[in-house]
Formats: structure tokens, C-alpha cells, sequence
């Protein structure tokens, strides 16, 4: 959906979206953050919640990116964009880097997604036709204790996106557990998607007309209450 | 007397044969060894398999390599360089497309005696069932696919068997080296250089700065001399800096 098409429909914008997702990250986390609107949440973590930051290319602890004209070629992030190191930060090499990943000392990975199932199947990494690269997202949904997808509720053709099954290829069998949209929050668990938060201004039937699976209202869910 | 290091790059990749695997470190241009990757291109070689993990964004580097139709495979995660698609999909050269922690998991394995290794990561997705065309031919046909891996169940959950792997060489970059072939990486250049070095038969590595023997402590050093064979200088070198990172305030 592009912001024309969410402005007149109500609900969060990219910032809106990052925003809401970060006041769900807790104090101690250790997140991995994809590129595109996962990249404007650091800003909205609240300032009592220290999260680590993890990027694939081996840094633990890793700060906003470089100002001009202090960029080290030895320090990027995984976009390969000159960044900073938080004090308390580590440098890993990316045997050690996937090590974090896949043993599960990740708390959350948040990705970017094409299409997620009900079951939490998620696509992100490959458009057929499109050139393919993969870089370590199979790596992060398959390792992270939790997966957090975030994207626009229907595609630009106002398709959408969370759907009974993926049609383009998967990054990963049944790994989201939360899906963060312009119109709404939802929670998966145990192959159940659950619509837990409506957007400001956004109805359950807008929801329900722009999903194209099957889920449960689940409004009282605390996930404090959870952990 | 141990010495590693060896002054000419020409001189000291001369046994690199077309055909050779090579297992290359960096991430992008950070911690690429390029001084390596551009006496490689000097010495024209040709059908070389590559392993790196991305190609780069122009046509210096892997990127290099490429542009002069150098390499027959490239086993990587990140390609993302458009040339490298048109020369994929016109079947001039093959992509073993490869999960980034998996590759680096390879490399480590191929190093380390482990033969294979089963992995949650690309279960149930067409990098693993077989499905992933590794090349086309010249009419843009599919001509060949990645073979589907081995699956097994650990703890109700699908992994699949990856091997590891041993390239005939391997080309890294370091911040510091010894003449015993001890490295130092400096802050995220580190990324696949330590794997990469260890899954090559044999492993060159440029370094920015040539200390003598003893000037790096034991414990500070990241990659013991044991898996590098020469030593050579990079010729493009940041000046010699206490490792302490840029801290953000």
C-alpha cells in the first residue's frame, strides 16, 4: 500500500509502524534488524530498554551509522554502510556471527516480508524472475526465538500479503510469530494466526476484507504477561 | 627459520592454476584482499570457482574477477552485482547461492575435519529441495540445478545435511600479520577472512601492517599462523591505529 492509499484509509505510516514495534522490544533484547522499515526502529526504543544490536557481518553492539566524514571502511553494518559500535560492543567473524544466530541467542529478528502464511511461513528474499540473493535471512528465521515480520497489509496491487500459503518462494517453514502492518498486529503460535491490535482508526472488518487467511480476534492478549 | 613472507604477489600466486578453488574473505569491499584479488586478474587465469560470500557493487575485487570472465562458479549468498546476473542467466558462469551463515558454517567445517553438518537454516525452501537452477545455457535455459540436501528430523524439526569445504587456495586480508603468519583483524573486516584462510589448502594473506615476530601477544592474536602459508603486504594500507572501535556517544 503506498502512503496515499494509507493515509486515506487510516493506519501507521512506515515511522508509525517502527514506532509501535518498538515499544514491544524489551530491555536486555538482542535483535537483528532487516533493511527497510526495521532500520528507522533504533530511534523509538524508549530510553530505558537497552537492546543489542546484532548485524550478520559479526558486530554485537552496534550503534547508529557513521556521521560524515567519521566512516571507518574496517566498521559497516550488514547493508555495508558505515556504522558505530555501541561501548560494550563485540566483533565476532561470521562463523561466530551465525553461531548467535541459529543457537537461539537471538531474542528477535525483524524482517521485511513478501508474504506471510498463516502458519507463519514467511517470504522475503526472492521475486521469480528477479535476481536472486539470500544473504542471511534463511540463517535468522531459522535461528531467532522470534521472528517479526513488518510490511504493508496488501502488495501495491492491494493483494494481500498475509495469505493461506506463500506463492513465492519461502525463506522459512512455519518461523514468523508476529506480523507488524500499517492496519494492524498480529501473533502466531502453534500454526494459529491470532489478530491481537487493530491500527488507530482501523475496524476488525478492514482487516478482515484485506487478509486473505483465516484468524482469531484475540484483542486481551498482554505478551508481558506471556514472557 | 620460519618466514612467511614473501614480497612479490605476482611471484607468490604464480602456482594458482585456471580451474583452482578459491575461498575468498571479506564482506563487500570491507576486508576484501584486493592487492591478491588484482594479481590474480594480472596472471589470467580463467574457470576459477570462487567461494566468497558477495561479489561487491563494481568492478573492482570479486567484481574484477568477474568482468573479465574469470570465474566458472561462484558459490556466494549476496551477489547483488547486475553484471553477474547477465552473465548467470546467459550461462557464462554458475551461482551455488548458498545461506550466509551456512557458507560461512562451511568454510569453518571444511577447516576444521568436519566433513558435513546438519542445519536448520534453508530447510523446506528451494535452496535445499533441489529446485535452485545452479546454471542456464546459452539460450537461457535451466541447464543445471543445485542438488537437494540431505534431510533428517532433530527435535521434531527439519535440518538438512551441508558439506564442508576445502578450496585449493585461499585469499584473505588482515589489519596485522607476522612473519609466522599469525593475523590481527581489525573491527568488522574480520567477517569470512579467519574461514575462509581455514578452508584453504593453502592460504595467502595480505595484511596491511608486517609486524616482526613476537610483537603480537599470544592472546591477541585471531588466527594462529598454522592456517596462513604466505604472508604479503597490502598495498593499500590505513595507518597503523590502536584497535580501539569508534564508539558512538
Amino acid at each position: 500500500m503506498t502512503e496515499a492509499t494509507a493515509a486515506a484509509t487510516g493506519g501507521r505510516d512506515r515511522e508509525g509502524i517502527a514506532v509501535r514495534l518498538a515499544r514491544d522490544l524489551r530491555d536486555g533484547y538482542v535483535v537483528n534488524l532487516g533493511v527497510g522499515i526495521p532500520l528507522l526502529i533504533p530511534r523509538y526504543i524508549p530510553a530505558d530498554v537497552e537492546v543489542i544490536l546484532h548485524a550478520e557481518n559479526g558486530v554485537l553492539g552496534l550503534g547508529p551509522p557513521a556521521p560524515a566524514g567519521h566512516e571507518d571502511p574496517d566498521l559497516t553494518d550488514a547493508g555495508k554502510q558505515p556504522a558505530t559500535l555501541i561501548a560494550g560492543a563485540a566483533i565476532v567473524d561470521s562463523a561466530m556471527s551465525f553461531a548467535i544466530v541459529r543457537g537461539g541467542h537471538l531474542d528477535v529478528t525483524v524482517l521485511g516480508a513478501l508474504q506471510v502464511s498463516a502458519r507463519g511461513d514467511l517470504a522475503n528474499w526472492y521475486v521469480p524472475g528477479r535476481n536472486p540473493a539470500v544473504g542471511g535471512a534463511m540463517d535468522l528465521v531459522a535461528g531467532a526465538r522470534e521472528v517479526w515480520a513488518v510490511m504493508e497489509h496488501v502488495d501495491r496491487g492491494g493483494r494481500p500479503k498475509i495469505v493461506e500459503q506463500c506463492t513465492f518462494p519461502l525463506t522459512g517453514r512455519e518461523v514468523v510469530t508476529r506480523v507488524y502492518t500499517d492496519l494492524a498486529i498480529f501473533h502466531i503460535a502453534d500454526g494459529r494466526l491470532r489478530l491481537t491490535e487493530c491500527a488507530p482508526g482501523i475496524g476488525p472488518a478492514a482487516i478482515r476484507e484485506r487478509t486473505a487467511a483465516p484468524y482469531i480476534e484475540d484483542f486481551d492478549t498482554d505478551d508481558r504477561q506471556d514472557r | 627459520m620460519i618466514d612467511k613472507f614473501r614480497a612479490d604477489p605476482a611471484d607468490a600466486l604464480a602456482p594458482i592454476p585456471s580451474g583452482a578453488s578459491v575461498a575468498v574473505g571479506g564482506f563487500g569491499s570491507s576486508g576484501r584482499p584486493d592487492t591478491l584479488l588484482d594479481a590474480l586478474c594480472d596472471l589470467d587465469r580463467r574457470d576459477l570457482h570462487v567461494i566468497v560470500n558477495n561479489v561487491g557493487s563494481d568492478f573492482t575485487g570479486i567484481g574484477r574477477l568477474l568482468a573479465e570472465g574469470r570465474i566458472r562458479r561462484l558459490t556466494a549468498s549476496f551477489p547483488v552485482l547486475p553484471e553477474f546476473y547477465d552473465d548467470y542467466f546467459a550461462g557464462r558462469v554458475e551461482l551455488e547461492l548458498i545461506p550466509q551463515g551456512t557458507l560461512a558454517e562451511r568454510l569453518r567445517a571444511g577447516g576444521a575435519g568436519i566433513a558435513a553438518f546438519y542445519t536448520p537454516s534453508g530447510a523446506g525452501t528451494m535452496l535445499s529441495d533441489g529446485e535452485f537452477p545452479l546454471g542456464y545455457d546459452a539460450d537461457g535455459d535451466i541447464a543445471v540445478r543445485m542438488p537437494a540436501r540431505e534431510r533428517r528430523e532433530f527435535g521434531g524439526r527439519e535440518h538438512i545435511l551441508e558439506y564442508g569445504i576445502v578450496a585449493d587456495y585461499a585469499l584473505v586480508k588482515a589489519y596485522l600479520g607476522d612473519p609466522k603468519g599469525n593475523l590481527r583483524f581489525r573491527l568488522s573486516a574480520r567477517n569470512f577472512n579467519p574461514l575462509a584462510a581455514m578452508a584453504g589448502r593453502h592460504t595467502f594473506a595480505e595484511v596491511e601492517h608486517l609486524v616482526g615476530t613476537g610483537e603480537l601477544q599470544p592472546d591477541d592474536i585471531h588466527l594462529p599462523g598454522v592456517f596462513v602459508d604466505e604472508v604479503l603486504l597490502a598495498s593499500e594500507r590505513s595507518p597503523r591505529q590502536p584497535t580501539i572501535a569508534r564508539l558512538s556517544s
